[in-house]
């Protein structure tokens, strides 16, 4: 038990240090920040000044060790745009993209389960079928296009929502959170059911395929037999053995909720560390990208440790290997 | 190879009533997207025939000679027009990366089966690696670095997509390899290369077919999103996900039309490609045969 979970983490850090090295390379050979951000007016000697202050002019795999090491203490550069250190911006934009993520997870899960039960116990019936061509679309969808969609109808044309920004909040801990107030939760209605939506449908089409395949099963009919009614032969006896997938999948969507998060922060000016990102992109300021995806590397690795761990506890099959 | 398209699997395939709407579906956004300059009443990318005066007109508008099914954008061109020059890009994006990205995962796949050991962990774990990573965010890692533009998205849409194949062809190969039919060869005198691309390779290629037909779906959503991301192809080209993302700022102004069309002939391609993919799937499974 400790063996496996003590090489997975090894693992893991052989997965941060190969992406540290990758990112780190691919941004080297893209532009060059430098002529980005001297004046139009600078001379070739301030233009030198200025590679040197940003430690640009030493060779590639002395800027790597520098880098790594820089890391190690929590420190992956400046921005060059807002002149703060990379990781504070990104810390700062992370509670915002949290909310987001949890917020879909929850609204994923809570419409999730119930409507592939349902789908699964009467699937001829029309509202079961009214769900499954409810999923094909959900995950035909781009997340991108439902989000200007729900923008069109709730915002635009019905005027109920809010379409930008995170609303009112209140500060516990000294950290900003919307849902804690009323205006704060209008505007995280849309945002969070647009980067919901594709992982709802996924958790629909997951439950549904598990529950058929469970009630189909012998000590189902057995339950049947012995007159354990209906309710709880479906919630006690067939849910419980489909949950282990389920949750799998919801640790492992929660990666792809951040990362989706990016679309949809910059559909709805949420403002998070998605936002940034695109922002920093455009404005190429190198350090905040290569903050982000190292941070997002880290939460990644971080996801698929735990997974892999609660289901070395969960599944007693590899738990005895 | 032949085995693949044998009459039966033909006829399976136009037993179900969604397949062959999707493959119609399918077909017909592809003949408009090529035959576009004869269906398309103006073209979107020839400044000449642009006039700024025409810039957000309602569907319907008649004007220079031009009747605007669906409406105009910022720039006076048609949104019908444009969606079915766009749609050229993103069918484009979507096939010419999907066949790339087969090409390099079925050729590792191959070679990871077949030869096992240190270059088998090798590809594998650097398959593993990357998919504990959303595709989004290892497109956008690429986009982010290299920068816009049609050839780099076409890059980035394919380094996504190499390990689907790879994983499924490393698979079977494993499977192959030890079949009699390989050892035969090998007696006889045919070479490593031989025996891979000759010999096994026709007989792991169903997989692909099927994963390649679901991946064009993926690919092109990818694009879309990175061009409306403002990270894709140039905006004087717009692709579908660029002409939603100049629709998408202009909504407040009441010009809907600008994003609402493009985003539905995306639907459509996208719908329809998952449909013939899920039958593809059902067919070529051997699995799912009694």
């Amino acid at each position: 038990m400790l063996e496996i979970i003590l090489r997975r983490l090894w693992q893991s850090i052989i997965v941060l240090l190969a992406v540290s090295l990758l990112v780190f390379v691919m941004v080297y050979v893209s532009g060059d920040p430098v002529e980005l951000l001297a004046p139009p007016d600078a001379t070739e000697v301030e233009v030198a000044q200025l590679r040197k202050a940003l430690g640009l002019d030493k060779p590639l795999h002395v800027q790597y060790l520098q880098f790594l090491k820089h890391a190690l203490h929590g420190n992956l550069g400046y921005s060059y745009v807002n002149n703060a250190p990379a990781v504070e911006l990104i810390f700062e934009r992370m509670p915002a993209t949290f909310e987001l993520a949890m917020m879909a997870t929850i609204i994923a899960v809570i419409f999730g389960i119930p409507f592939g039960i349902i789908a699964a116990v009467n699937p001829k019936k029309i509202y079961s079928k009214a769900i499954m061509i409810g999923s094909l679309f959900g995950i035909s969808f781009p997340t991108f296009w439902v989000g200007v969609m729900l923008i069109l109808i709730f915002a635009v044309t019905l005027g109920w929502l809010p379409s930008s920004g995170r609303g009112e909040t209140v500060k516990v801990f000294g950290i900003p959170w919307s849902f804690l107030t009323w205006d704060g939760i209008k505007h995280l209605i849309l945002p969070s059911v647009t980067l919901a939506g594709y992982h709802l449908a996924l958790i629909v089409r997951l439950v549904r395929a598990g529950m058929m395949e469970v009630l189909l099963q012998d000590y189902i009919k057995f339950a049947k037999i012995k007159g354990v009614s209906k309710k709880k032969i479906i919630f006690v006896h067939a849910l419980k053995n489909i949950m282990i997938p389920v949750i799998t999948i919801i640790g492992l969507n929660f990666g792809g909720i951040l990362a989706f998060a990016v679309v949809t922060e910059t559909i709805f000016a949420w403002p998070g560390m998605g936002k940034l990102v695109i922002d920093s992109i455009h404005l190429l300021d190198r350090p905040v990208v290569v903050a982000y995806l190292m941070i997002v590397a880290v939460i990644f690795v971080i996801i698929n440790l735990l997974v892999d761990i609660a289901y070395t506890f969960l599944d007693p099959r590899i738990r005895l290997k | 190879m032949k085995g693949i398209f044998k009459n039966e699997t033909v006829q399976e395939f136009f037993e179900s009533k969604e397949a062959v709407f999707g493959l119609v579906l399918i077909v017909v956004l592809t003949l408009a997207a090529i035959f576009a300059n004869f269906i398309a009443p103006q073209n979107p990318y020839d400044l000449k025939e642009l006039n700024l005066q025409n810039a957000y007109k309602p569907p319907g508008y008649v004007a220079d000679g031009i009747r605007f099914l669906l409406g105009t954008d910022d720039q006076g061109r048609g949104v019908f027009s444009t969606i079915l020059y766009g749609m050229r890009i993103s069918l484009f994006v979507g096939l010419v990366s999907t066949v790339f990205s087969a090409i390099i995962g079925t050729i590792l796949g191959l070679i990871a089966g077949y030869f096992g050991g240190k270059v088998d962990m090798l590809i594998m774990r650097l398959a593993d690696i990357q998919l504990s990573f959303p595709a989004l965010l290892i497109a956008l890692m690429i986009m982010a670095i290299w920068g816009q533009g049609l050839d780099k998205i076409i890059i980035a849409i394919t380094v996504v997509g190499w390990v689907y194949y790879a994983r499924t062809v490393r698979g079977s190969t494993l499977a192959e390899r030890e079949k009699e039919y390989v050892d035969s060869a090998r007696v006889v005198g045919v070479g490593h290369l031989g025996i891979m691309f000759k010999h096994i390779l026709p007989n792991v290629l169903a997989p692909v077919i099927v994963i390649g037909t679901v991946r064009i779906a993926n690919a092109i959503i990818l694009e879309a999103t990175l061009s409306f991301l403002g990270l894709g192809v140039p905006v004087t080209k717009p692709s579908l996900g660029s002409m939603i993302a100049s629709g998408y700022q202009v909504l407040f102004s009441g010009y809907w039309w600008v994003s609402v069309f493009p985003g539905v002939a995306l639907m459509l391609i996208v719908m329809g490609i998952n449909l013939v993919g899920d039958r593809l799937r059902d067919i070529l499974n051997p699995k799912l045969k009694r």
